[in-house]
């Protein structure tokens, strides 16, 4: 066992998957010589060869293009968007063509590719390099939609993701690489060593795509999140005094309702918290999805607590985030009601 | 006056009621434009994308250094398959006007693109067409019978129902599926080449694009990986002058040609004849052998005429004259080939309208089989629970909970219609 922080854990997973599968391969801009502007793919194309880490025009519909080939050619790629902000150019080769090859052509064929992208603010990123789309990819079916919230996982699932027949969205919360972030920003950086899941094995694993996980176990109220929020949010219940179950929903797409909704059938109340956007956010599909399944246990009005709709502001984004204060007031008005 | 700015809109030589007006299409004389080498720099051949390659001249003769030299016994397959893809092409549209079918895009006037590439390239080459090269899945051998069955969606649709007719793939053929969306097949070619070259095949790759759809972002998308790679790759632009309404002048032919965007990449450009079957075959060829020896790509702008409508939800008589194609200067390409064979004391008048009897037969035969299978009116259909199939490998918990909710809406509407003393239906999905 190794002590790693995200971008290690993420770069050995590629690292384990090109020594173990001639068929994959990665490409993106930057992610060959340089190895990454965030140093995800370091070493590896000294490694591997540069026809196996490309470097790639700065064409973000190009490289999922021709990736969606390469993968209808019998290879896996491994396809990075430098920042999941930069993804919209691609955003017809995912939706019209990777989400539905398999579909339209009844099974004949398909290309397994992941895109893997960093999210998510707090790098002081502004409105072009803080975002978290993803719902706007749960929304597209026949595309897997992924967001790890620390090195073990991310490791063991960027290899399920690579080994899985369908395409994978790959978000990856990039104020969480080099640490798990606890939503105050004046505090000093925590590194990954000191936490468990810093703990990450050298060679193959996997983490299962489809299956959320119980990271802090309660029995007042649920807090259904995920990618860097789960730090905040256990922050925020310690902040807030009250015993949250906290679940790491980690898969979006497909979506664990069982793990879910056990809690929340348990706890009675729940809170649901991203950094994206609120209106059509993914925390609608996971209300929508409680009040279907729980709605005789539940105690409280389910709340959201999520970016406000704006876009990302430079100089107010620790205004624009929400923090462990605006978790812990939704965690006591969910108490407090009824 | 002070000098102010204006739009230029561009308008097409001649709208409906005018003398149609093909001025603007420049030509050169068969056989006069010169052959290089297939390891030529792309800078040394740049002309190649001014002039217009031709092979076939006026009195039907295959002349110059592009000529082929093709047996007699290849040139009769050639035009069996264009007559069977333009005779296929009529027919499926006389179905679609019948009601029998909702959709269908003809090829008329531009069988010679799709017939003399399929011909020209090797069976594991693979093609990722756009949705007017139907010619490739007849070269390929394709049984019309499974076409017509994806245009019916019916019991035997390749596609299960899921797509507009037309939408073919072919996975045992090498022929990707058609995207409804432009341009998309293009970079993704692209992709597919370059694995074949990390791979260490020999296989290469083939895309279809109209003049239109190269206005989009992934047609530059796939000019630009193809260049950087050096790509084994085949990027053919068919210039059929017309999208849908619009013509060439606003996908930018106004003052380049189309194949000139070749050199700006750093490839070849070819501006072929695209009525001239053996022009067509000649560069495709060129291009191919170029390709396999880690030459790399070259653009093909395919200069040709869309004879019939867009589609059957379209009316070109509303925007373009009547009669446009009959003044079109190259002609039509099934003419031009059997003439050319007749030329050669190697087909008759006598034997092109037995053949032409025999493909309508053929055509005749393969629609009732096809019809047989199942219509999308009268059945019978396919089980509509296997929608949910293919989204994924695996179906997800969402779609399996789905898919039974549609599964118990069925047997109870069927319940409800049978007579009351039937027994009623296990709850049980």
């Amino acid at each position: 066992m190794a002590r790693m922080n995200m971008v290690q854990a993420l770069n050995s997973a590629m690292d384990v998957m090109l020594e173990r599968d001639p068929r994959v391969v990665i490409l993106g801009e930057d992610v060959g010589y340089f190895g990454g502007v965030f140093r995800v793919t370091e070493g590896l194309q000294r490694k591997y060869g540069e026809h196996r880490v490309l470097d790639t025009p700065i064409a973000e519909g190009g490289i999922i293009a021709a990736a969606i080939g390469m993968g209808v050619n019998g290879l896996k790629p491994v396809a990075e968007i430098q920042f999941a902000d930069y993804i919209y150019p691609g955003f017809d080769q995912v939706v019209s063509e990777l989400a539905r090859l398999r579909y339209r052509s009844a099974g004949e064929f398909s290309a397994p590719v992941t895109i893997r992208t960093p999210c998510g603010g707090g790098i002081r990123g502004g409105q072009t390099h803080s975002q978290s789309p993803e719902s706007i990819f749960t929304h597209v079916c026949g595309i897997k939609v992924v967001m790890p919230s620390n090195p073990y996982d991310a490791k063991g699932l960027l290899i399920s993701s690579i080994e899985d027949e369908d395409p994978v969205v790959f978000f990856e919360p990039k104020r969480i690489y080099n640490g798990p972030f606890d939503g105050d920003p004046h505090k000093p950086a925590v590194p990954w060593s000191a936490h468990a899941r810093g703990e990450v094995p050298d060679g193959h694993y996997r983490v299962p795509i489809g299956r959320a996980e119980l990271v802090r176990e309660g029995k007042d109220v649920t807090v259904l999140t995920y990618g860097t929020m789960v730090h905040v949010a256990e922050a925020a219940v310690r902040l807030a005094g009250v015993d949250a179950e906290i679940v790491d929903v980690r898969t979006m797409a497909p979506l664990d309702v069982d793990t879910l909704c056990t809690s929340v059938c348990k706890t009675g109340r729940c809170v649901v918290v991203h950094e994206a956007t609120r209106f059509s956010g993914y925390g609608a599909e996971l209300v929508a999805t409680v009040q279907e399944q729980c709605f005789w246990n539940l105690e409280a009005p389910v709340q959201r607590v999520t970016g406000w709709d704006t876009p990302y502001p430079h100089a107010f984004e620790w205004e624009y985030f929400p923090g462990p204060a605006r978790i812990a007031a939704a965690l006591k008005q969910v108490m407090e009601a009824a | 006056m002070t000098p102010r700015s204006r739009l230029h809109v561009p308008a097409p030589p001649a709208r409906p009621g005018q003398e149609p007006d093909f001025s603007y299409v420049q030509i050169s004389p068969a056989g006069a434009v010169n052959r290089p080498d297939v390891t030529a720099s792309v800078r040394d051949i740049e002309s190649l994308a001014l002039e217009m390659v031709r092979v076939l001249d006026d009195e039907h003769r295959a002349v110059g250094p592009w000529n082929p030299h093709l047996e007699a016994a290849e040139l009769q397959v050639a035009l069996r398959h264009m007559l069977l893809t333009r005779l296929f092409d009529d027919r499926m549209q006389k179905i679609q006007r019948q009601g029998r079918i909702s959709f269908y895009i003809k090829s008329t006037g531009e069988e010679a693109v799709a017939v003399a590439q399929g011909m020209a390239l090797q069976p594991g080459d693979m093609l990722f067409p756009s949705y007017r090269q139907q010619g490739l899945h007849v070269v390929r051998g394709r049984n019309l019978v499974e076409l017509m069955c994806q245009c019916l969606s019916n019991t035997h649709d390749m596609c299960k129902g899921r797509q507009m007719p037309i939408m073919y793939h072919w996975g045992n053929g090498n022929i990707f599926t058609i995207s409804g969306n432009l341009a998309t097949q293009f970079p993704q070619a692209v992709g597919w080449a370059m694995a074949a070259a990390i791979k260490g095949e020999d296989r290469i790759a083939a895309s279809w694009i109209g003049e239109g759809a190269s206005a989009e972002a992934d047609f530059h998308y796939g000019m630009t990986f193809a260049a950087v790679y050096q790509a084994p790759v085949i990027l053919n632009l068919v210039n059929n002058q017309w999208a849908i309404s619009t013509f060439q002048g606003f996908a930018g032919g106004e003052h380049k040609t189309f194949a000139q965007r070749g050199p700006g990449y750093g490839m070849p450009g070819i501006r072929v004849d695209g009525n001239d079957f053996l022009a067509v075959y000649a560069v495709t060829q060129w291009a191919a052998q170029r390709a396999r020896q880690s030459g790399g790509p070259t653009l093909i702008e395919h200069v040709t005429y869309r004879a019939a409508a867009h589609s059957t939800s379209d009316d070109p008589a509303r925007y373009r004259p009547k009669e446009e194609w009959r003044a079109w200067p190259l002609g039509d390409p099934v003419t031009r080939l059997k003439q050319h064979l007749i030329a050669l004391g190697e087909w008759s008048a006598e034997r092109h309208a037995r053949l032409e009897k025999e493909l309508e037969a053929h055509v005749t035969a393969c629609w009732k089989e096809a019809e047989s299978y199942g219509t999308l009116t009268a059945g019978p259909a396919l089980d509509p629970l296997t929608m949910f199939e293919d989204v994924y490998k695996e179906m997800p918990p969402n779609l399996v909970r789905q898919r039974d909710e549609l599964r118990a809406l069925r047997s109870a509407a069927a319940a409800a219609e049978r007579p009351q003393a039937a027994p009623p239906v296990a709850k049980k999905g």
